[in-house]
């Protein structure tokens, strides 16, 4: 027996800098100025200069070991960059911390998954919502009106936004049990909970079979169409990043050695060279 | 309207625990004081009416450090520890001006969960920034500390007031207060509270342990609770989705030590001498012994298990000299049986060939 | 000298919390667990030396021994309690702990926590509760300054016994197969498994060095305050824990330096502040090192992966 839910209203999580129409404001949600951090006196990402447009999809891409990751972590200030700025919509987050990141505006998922592996499928979702649908402790220890209103609005917009991946059927199961894909998609829909202006995506096809990641990358353009907000994404299946993104940036031991549209990236020697090594050598 | 209906059966799937909970207290309770009226219960049976109800706030409070947040705490025994000295402290201090025995009693929980709850907040915020044996060590440190300063402490009460000293160096007893001659001496540094009226009762415990199964239940249902499971299962997507950690793993702590104080004010009102040597590590470890054997994160379970374990040392009484051993034979089992794999699954097997392919509960645990 | 004097007692006293410490870090370091009835190892160990000597005294030696026989004797004592202490480790860890490999930390804790409880109520049926009076193994002591500095032979004895200790257990883990297969098991024990280690066996072998250590550590621990209970261990074990995640956790040379330093925290704190708040000072200090030094002294922190 199948549940029937209401057609998906996707209504956008109310954000502050989210903008009504496209193409009305050009200019960057996000601006990299020589960011860089070192571990040990190693340089991991040096001179990370890039910029991402309101609604851009943008990719990263690189060989295994390239920083790609340490630039997500460093944007969500996993790690505190050694060198240069971060502006998000024109604000240093220097001296933010994660948290505060993301209450900011920059939401991202996990190369290797991290679930609340434990609490169900909706409780995922709605721990996603936790700065979108404030009330006090007290209010939820002693059950007053505010608590009521605001776990009835969770509840709502927790299913709306599993709707987006059909996964309203989903919401009871424990998200630990779910199947690869399903987990994947999962933490999609918490990172979009949130209500971010910058969806930051690391590797989000792994693992899928091609019809699966066919099917993600219409998901991926139908939420930034539908919640206007930038989206950055690492990824290796390369048909996926040359498929739907608009711009590329290229990382190799650290730093951009391209940046471009796809068609300028994939004829880029400096990039056939990174992934496929100098003639000579081969 | 079916969606209506899917949401309720989802509530009630979520909560039915809970209501079980609360009933199953509430029924208990029925039936032990229905009992005591009756005469039919022994004085030892009676007698461990409010320890139990104590120690089952205890375990719950316990829980939501142990289970809920996911950090071991090995100090519990010290909120304990405070709630019952600066309770008592207060009781005995309002004996002469708050005449009415519920009230005073009510107005001692209230401070000791008060003090347990500063102290936790004190111990909290330096400890917290560890994680998981150094954390557990931690703890166990203060609750050490907390012990050895209670030690120390001497206090008497006449019409100027509270006079309270250290005892640091040795040389001092409670004559160096300097009480009048109608002053209370309270508590006489090691050898603690003696001459305190008993004015804990059976309906109080029963009332704390209900108002900590609301506090414990009800937070962990709502947005506050669920950010501390989530720092529990993946701290750092916990913070990546926004949730302030420090703020939340506070939360947990505090509220876990204000209830331990409020139930540690409830065990000292129960007895006539209170000391310090009875909230030891020995303490924080058997309230975690009903914690995990009862299931972490289960707050049913933690009741179960801490009025099982409570009476069962009462009930080897008859073999008299090997109760404790067996207990400790006993505990060792049934940490083998549920968490040894191959046993848990031989175990599952048998329950589904005489339940008749009852579900087991496997799988939670790590 | 005076603060000398304190100064002595807190290393003597620290080395035996070093003794202790080194087991609870090994079998840290391998097992990851917390054992917690490692305390109750060092009581035990105690009580078969105790019985090991009043039996040589009452039976075996005559009237007026020789010295070199009650020498040959104690040190027979000691050898015993160390094979009985090693023995009662591997068959604790096998029957107990081995079972629960796969389950959860907390799970093996409060299985420690039962063994404990376990070794003190045998204890105190088999030996009674009544503490014993524990014949010092090693007696006199060394005047200097015209008796203004006395240093027991215990307390030297004590110090030279963790020294050798704590260079044999380096030795022995960073050279050597057996070596090698106990760092293998504590960084990683599925690869180590996978490259053909027997972890099984290595845990037990850690296991038993630790045991035999906490006998050692019984029998100088009992010669130095020489009351014997049933509960003798515990605080010494928790001291030792301490010790352990004061010099940091798994660290052979944390665990040295962690219980020489509390030891001698221990002591200036009972001589010059308060002997009442010894143990408080002690627990204060751990946790102010924590916070400025969460891995302990000489701990490595892992980073954590994002």
């Amino acid at each position: 027996m199948k549940k029937q839910y209401p057609k998906p209203k996707l209504v956008p999580v109310p954000s502050p800098n989210m903008v009504p129409e496209r193409d009305v404001d050009k200019s960057p949600i996000l601006e990299c100025r020589h960011l860089g951090i070192d571990f040990g006196g190693l340089s991991a990402v040096a001179d990370f200069d890039m910029a991402i447009g309101r609604t851009e999809i943008a990719g990263l891409i690189g060989p295994n070991g390239a920083g790609k990751t340490t630039v997500f972590n460093l944007l969500t200030k996993v790690y505190q960059p050694t060198r240069g700025t971060i502006l998000l919509d024109g604000q240093d987050t220097h001296s933010m911390t994660t948290a505060q990141v993301s209450k900011a505006g920059i939401a991202r998922t996990f190369q290797n998954i991290r679930l609340f592996s434990k609490l169900s499928v909706e409780d995922n979702v709605k721990i996603g919502l936790h700065n979108q649908t404030p009330y006090p402790m007290w209010s939820g220890i002693l059950r007053l009106p505010s608590y009521w209103k605001q776990e009835k609005v969770a509840h709502e917009r927790a299913m709306e936004l599993l709707s987006i991946f059909d996964m309203q059927d989903l919401a009871d199961h424990q998200a630990g049990s779910l199947p690869y894909g399903a987990q994947r998609r999962l933490e999609i829909v918490r990172a979009l909970a949130t209500g971010p202006s910058l969806l930051l995506l690391d590797e989000p096809a792994a693992g899928m079979n091609p019809s699966e990641t066919a099917e993600l990358m219409d998901n991926i353009v139908k939420i930034r169409d539908t919640f206007q907000i930038a989206i950055m994404l690492i990824e290796h299946d390369m048909n996926l990043v040359m498929g739907i993104c608009e711009g590329i940036c290229v990382l190799n031991f650290g730093k951009i050695i391209a940046k471009g549209t796809p068609e300028e990236i994939q004829s880029n020697p400096a990039v056939i060279e990174a992934y496929l090594g100098k003639k000579k050598e081969a | 309207m079916q969606r209506i209906g899917s949401a309720f059966r989802r509530v009630k799937k979520e909560t039915k625990v809970d209501y079980a909970t609360y009933l199953g207290v509430i029924i208990a309770f029925i039936v032990m004081s229905v009992l005591q009226a009756q005469g039919s219960l022994s004085r030892s049976v009676s007698g461990m009416l409010v320890p139990i109800c104590c120690y089952v706030c205890m375990a719950v409070s316990l829980n939501l450090t142990v289970g809920i947040l996911g950090e071991l705490s090995l100090g519990h025994a010290g909120f304990m520890s405070v709630g019952a000295f600066s309770g008592v402290i207060t009781a005995m201090s309002l004996q002469a001006s708050v005449p009415n025995e519920l009230l005073r009693m009510i107005i001692a929980l209230l401070v000791g969960a008060f003090f347990a709850a500063v102290v936790g907040f004190i111990v909290g915020v330096p400890v917290l920034r560890l994680r998981g044996d150094y954390l557990a060590i931690v703890t166990l440190a203060f609750g050490e500390i907390i012990k050895d300063l209670i030690n120390c402490l001497l206090v008497g009460w006449d019409e100027n007031g509270l006079h309270i000293a250290l005892n640091i160096d040795g040389t001092k007893s409670i004559d160096s207060l300097g009480l009048s001659e109608n002053g209370i001496e309270i508590v006489k540094g090691a050898q603690g509270i003696a001459g305190n009226s008993r004015i804990a009762t059976f309906t109080m415990g029963f009332v704390l342990v209900m108002i900590t199964l609301i506090v414990v239940l009800n937070l962990i249902r709502s947005r506050a609770g669920r950010a501390i499971m989530a720092i529990r299962d993946n701290r750092i997507a916990a913070e990546s989705v926004g949730i302030n950690i420090t703020k939340y793993k506070l939360i947990a702590f505090v509220t876990s030590a204000s209830l331990a104080g409020a139930a540690g004010a409830l065990f000292g009102l129960n007895y006539s001498s209170v000391s310090a040597a009875q909230f030891d590590f020995n303490t924080s470890i058997l309230v975690l012994v009903y914690v995990v054997l009862g299931g972490l994160g289960k707050i049913w379970g933690s009741i179960v298990a801490t009025v099982v374990l409570y009476v069962l040392p009462e009930a080897l009484r008859q073999y008299a000299d090997y109760r404790m051993l067996l207990y400790a034979i006993i505990l060792i089992l049934v940490m083998l049986l549920t968490n040894n794999p191959t046993l848990r699954s031989a175990i599952s097997t048998l329950k589904e060939k005489i339940g008749g392919g009852e579900k087991s509960e496997g799988g939670a645990g790590k | 000298m005076e603060f000398l004097s304190y100064l002595i007692t807190g290393i003597s006293l620290g080395s035996i919390y070093a003794i202790i410490a080194l087991g609870y870090t090994m079998v840290y370091g391998i097992a990851k667990m917390l054992n917690f009835a490692h305390g109750d190892v060092i009581m035990v160990g105690g009580y078969v030396a105790f019985y090991a000597t009043s039996f040589a005294s009452s039976s075996l030696l005559g009237e007026d021994p020789s010295t070199a026989a009650t020498v040959l004797a104690t040190i027979a004592a000691v050898v015993l309690a160390m094979i009985v202490c090693t023995v009662l480790g591997v068959v604790i860890e096998g029957l107990a702990y081995r079972p629960l490999r796969q389950a959860g930390s907390l799970a093996v804790l409060i299985t420690a926590i039962g063994v404990s409880y376990f070794l003190q109520n045998a204890a105190q049926l088999l030996f009674g509760a009544n503490p014993k009076n524990f014949t010092p193994v090693v007696s006199g002591q060394l005047t200097f300054f015209d008796g203004q500095l006395r240093i027991t032979n215990v307390a030297l004895l004590t110090v030279v016994a963790c020294i050798i200790i704590m260079v044999a257990l380096t030795a022995f883990t960073s050279k050597g197969k057996m070596g090698k297969a106990m760092r293998a098991c504590s960084e990683d024990r599925g690869a180590a498994q996978l490259m053909g280690i027997n972890v099984n066996a290595t845990i037990s072998l850690t296991f038993a060095i630790g045991s035999a250590l906490a006998a050692i550590a019984g029998v100088l621990m009992c010669s130095y305050s020489p009351v014997l209970k049933p509960t003798t261990g515990s605080m010494p074990g928790i001291k030792a824990f301490t010790a352990a995640v004061f010099g940091g956790i798994g660290s052979i040379p944390g665990a040295f330096l962690g219980g020489i330093l509390l030891g001698i925290i221990e002591s200036l704190a009972q001589a010059y502040i308060s002997t009442q708040l010894s143990n408080a000072i002690l627990f204060a200090v751990l946790i102010i090192v924590l916070l400025v030094k969460p891995s302990g002294l000489l701990g490595k922190m892992a980073p954590e992966k994002v």
